[in-house]
């Protein structure tokens, strides 16, 4: 709390601050938005497994803080066979279930737990599948999981074996992601005969450095420090999300000394924390990517020459500095450079309006009008789309080619997006969901991604491109798959299926009381290891 | 007035079933599918959509639709949220609190501030004090809300640190919720201090709440006693010789407050429409904030059973305001 004020109502309030003493360290993280529940497998936001996953469970194995490293989690070790079908992990002994009201675990964390965590997304005989009418399990159905796991075989107590239906060289990055949290088969079974399947969404039960207290819808959720926790014990007693969804109220909140740290500022405030001395500002570039996808079915978009020469003609550093008021920097490959692969040797389309009016007439394209999508919303890759597309409508208009700007809403902009005969360049974006290069590449520019409902907007399907990235898939080695894919980053560019605009830099404002707090490449928020100075 | 009662009532159910159309037509009327809004940029394969329309019952014919959701309905099922898969009805329990807190504060501020200065400014007709509260509730009327909440919150708790930015109760108040009215709870709790904290977080919202309603209530209540004054019986009253206090009080205010009692019910619908932005700016926790986000979201069920149950609980408040009319004016009961 700052320093106070003359006023009476101020006197009260004070009064009633220092009224409660100060024994328990309490951090307050402004969250921005609800979390939808707290069983991290049939959601799908961020801000759901900021609230769930990320405090109260664990994965089998888990992003290393601040990267997008695989490391043990709730599995000590791993083996992969070597026709990497079968993947054995060595569970990790003595992991203690947090306890509620309702339930106090009699034994550890063991192997029927990891069976059931995915037993009861993948297969619908489950009791537990449909544990609340209506529920989907969309992470796992969009990770392949359903065609990929043929089994989980329980090996003993502390060692389970995944067998796979075929070599899948993401998969342990795939099962580090949210969905995958490991849940409690004992609390399942309690919760069963005691008829309150609900709870389980409602009275979460995990492994995590944080145990669940209380939840009161779109205001406030509870946590307190797991005394037992495996890892590293948090330094903090009690964590608290105050959902605050306005930006502005945030950071009011933040400097009131009403919460210790913010998600999402808005651009125009970054100045004004920049120069408050109570706070403090990190930054980290985003691991995303906004593009503008041309329909490469469509003439004369699927002349690779026609796209490349309107990728010439956009000047992106004056998008980063107009749109992204320079917290970004511009793209050139359709991964971020902090993911592993990234070729550098790529060459960009250097911006030269010039150049790109002589190749367009060289194609024999001319007085050509075409029509740019811009997204209705805001989104972490993607501050302002449509202040994005009138600048590229200025770009093109200097080569002669003349633009309408289009937008629908959001639901409807993400379905018309993907229909096959799309009139028009599309701009778009992605946040990479696990730190695989396949997660961007294969999801959003492989052959299996084009059609009506698939997330290849381009409606490119590349052979070659197509090839590297399946034969990456199957390849365990990351030394061999970091050839594979920068090899179809050159692919990529050659053919420009997209104009890659930028990689936009997120930040997180905090008080600069707040120690311990790392950025994560994923955009997750989690506080096991923060500090507040007294 | 029981066959009066009755008669209200019965006008209620043709209503209620326009609302039911209404509430189900709206969200569907609207552009966008909450499964491709789930699946986002990733997108969903025509498969797996078809899959989970199946299994949301949208690939049923819409006025089947209508027929199941009224069935449900008939039987006291609200329906379940696509998004939290929670029942309609538990997360409208647990908001609703929130807002009728909110809302009736707000209402009692507008009420206790615009009708004295209502009547004050028709009594002193042309005086400095007429003019300017009339200036200031033509500029309430026009305020837009976000950005009256906004900067009270920047000046009163940012610059001066007089109140809160946002919530309900400061964060190290923890106690079980019985009513859901923090005001209550917090006298319930026992805890020292929590009360006024309370307090202390309603002000800024329930003011920026309460604008647009105060000012529309002091400018009717400006012209409504304008006219009554101007009756023959409030003349005779003078003429009698009664007090000034006497003629304002008894005999013109009691028939001035009929359009004025209209007004404050029909301030009901005001309420809601602005409670959406100020539970917003203020992190308050009601079904304002809980409606758009369904809104955006798709979220058919929350939106059609949401629509419902406000729509209903404004027909019930109209419907006290309209009992409220008989018991001040016996020709209205009798008619």
């Amino acid at each position: 709390m700052k320093i106070l004020t003359r006023s009476l109502i101020a006197a009260s309030a004070l009064a009633m601050v220092s009224a409660v003493p100060a024994l328990a360290k309490t951090f307050v993280y402004c969250s921005e938005a609800s979390p939808e529940g707290f069983d991290p497998a049939p959601y799908t936001a961020g801000g759901t497994f900021d609230a769930s996953a990320h405090p109260i469970f664990n994965r089998l194995v888990q992003f290393k803080k601040g990267t997008t490293e695989v490391v043990p989690g709730l599995a000590e070790s791993w083996e992969v066979s070597a026709d990497g079908l079968e993947y054995t992990f060595k569970l990790r002994q003595g992991v203690k279930w947090h306890s509620n009201e309702k339930f106090t675990p009699s034994r550890d964390f063991n192997a029927d737990d990891v069976i059931f965590s995915f037993d009861r997304q993948g297969n619908t005989g489950n009791p537990w599948n449909q544990y609340i009418a209506g529920i989907t399990y969309e992470y796992y159905n969009s990770m392949e999981m359903p065609s990929l796991i043929k089994e989980v075989v329980k090996v003993d107590d502390h060692t389970v074996k995944f067998v796979l239906t075929r070599p899948e060289a993401p998969f342990l990055a795939n099962i580090a992601m949210p969905f995958a949290s490991i849940v409690s088969k004992e609390y399942a079974d309690t919760l069963e005969a005691a008829g309150t399947k609900e709870d389980f969404n409602n009275l979460p039960i995990g492994t995590g450095p944080f145990k669940f207290v209380a939840y009161q819808k779109d205001a406030v959720i509870r946590y307190a420090k797991n005394a037992d926790y495996w890892g590293e014990a948090p330094k903090i007693d009690d964590l608290i999300f105050a959902i605050t969804p306005d930006a502005a109220v945030r950071l009011q909140k933040l400097k009131a000394g009403e919460c210790h740290l913010m998600p999402y500022p808005a651009p125009a405030d970054l100045e004004a924390i920049r120069a408050d001395s109570t706070l403090k500002l990190d930054e980290q570039p985003g691991l995303n990517v906004a593009y503008l996808a041309y329909n490469t079915t469509v003439a004369p978009f699927d002349n690779p020459k026609v796209r490349k020469a309107l990728n010439m003609a956009i000047n992106k550093d004056a998008i980063i500095d107009a749109v992204f008021q320079g917290a970004g920097q511009a793209a050139k490959n359709p991964i971020p450079p902090t993911m592993w692969s990234y070729n550098d040797a790529v060459q960009d389309d250097a911006y030269d309006p010039e150049a790109a009016k002589a190749a367009l007439e060289a194609e024999g394209v001319k007085d050509l009008s075409m029509k740019v999508w811009a997204m209705p919303v805001q989104r972490p890759y993607m501050p302002n789309a449509r202040r994005t597309a009138e600048l590229m409508q200025e770009d093109f208009a200097k080569i002669g080619v003349k633009v309408e700007i289009v937008s629908y809403e959001w639901g409807e902009y993400l379905k018309k997006s993907t229909e096959v005969g799309r009139d028009g360049a599309v701009i778009l974006g992605w946040t990479g969901d696990n730190g695989d290069p396949d997660n961007f590449m294969g999801v959003l520019l492989s052959c299996a991604a084009t059609g009506e409902g698939g997330a290849n907007r381009a409606q490119w399907c590349n052979e070659d491109f197509s090839a590297l990235l399946s034969k990456a898939k199957q390849t365990t080695d990351v030394a061999e798959r970091t050839k594979l894919y920068e090899e179809a980053q050159m692919i990529f560019k050659d053919q420009a299926p997209w104009a890659t605009i930028a990689h936009s830099t997120q930040f997180v404002p905090m008080s600069a009381k707040v120690s311990g707090f790392t950025m994560s490449p994923l955009g997750d928020f989690t506080f096991e290891s923060v500090d507040i100075a007294e | 007035m029981i066959r009066f009662i009755l008669g209200k009532l019965l006008y209620l159910v043709p209503t209620f079933i326009g609302i039911t159309i209404i509430a189900f037509g709206f969200v569907r009327v609207l552009p966008g599918d909450p499964v491709l809004l789930m699946a986002g940029e990733r997108g969903v394969s025509a498969e797996r959509h078809a899959e989970l329309a199946a299994q949301f019952g949208f690939d049923k014919p819409i006025w089947q639709q209508y027929l199941d959701f009224m069935g449900r309905l008939l039987q006291g099922d609200l329906g379940n949220s696509l998004v939290t898969k929670k029942p309609v009805l538990t997360e409208f329990l647990a908001l609703f609190p929130a807002t009728v807190e909110l809302g009736l504060v707000a209402i009692i501020i507008a009420t206790v501030i615009g009708v004295p200065v209502g009547v004050i400014a028709a009594i002193k007709r042309g005086s400095w004090f007429d003019q300017f509260s009339m200036t200031a509730a033509l500029v309430g009327f026009s305020m837009p809300i976000f950005w009256w909440g906004l900067l009270l919150i920047i000046l009163f708790s940012g610059i001066l640190q007089w109140t809160p930015v946002s919530g309900r109760i400061s964060l190290l108040y923890f106690f079980p919720q019985v009513t859901g009215f923090m005001l209550i709870d917090s006298l319930i709790s026992g805890q020292k201090g929590a009360f006024t904290s309370a307090l202390s977080h309603l002000i800024l919202p329930s003011i920026v709440l309460a604008t647009i309603p105060l000012a529309v209530i002091a400018r009717q209540t400006r012209s409504a006693m304008l006219e009554v004054m101007g009756e023959d019986y409030v003349r005779t009253a003078r003429a009698k010789g009664l007090p000034p206090s006497r003629v304002v009080g008894v005999h013109a205010l009691r028939n001035a407050m009929i359009p004025v009692i209209t007004t404050i019910g029909l301030q009901i619908g005001v309420l809601m429409a602005g409670a959406i932005l100020t539970e917003t700016i203020f992190s308050w926790p009601g079904i304002g904030k809980w409606m758009i986000d369904s809104i955006s979201r798709r979220d058919y069920p929350v939106v059609q059973s949401g629509l419902l149950l406000i729509a209903g609980l404004v027909m019930m408040v109209n419907l006290i305001v309209d009992l409220t009319y008989g018991l001040i004016n016996p020709r209205i009961r009798h008619k």
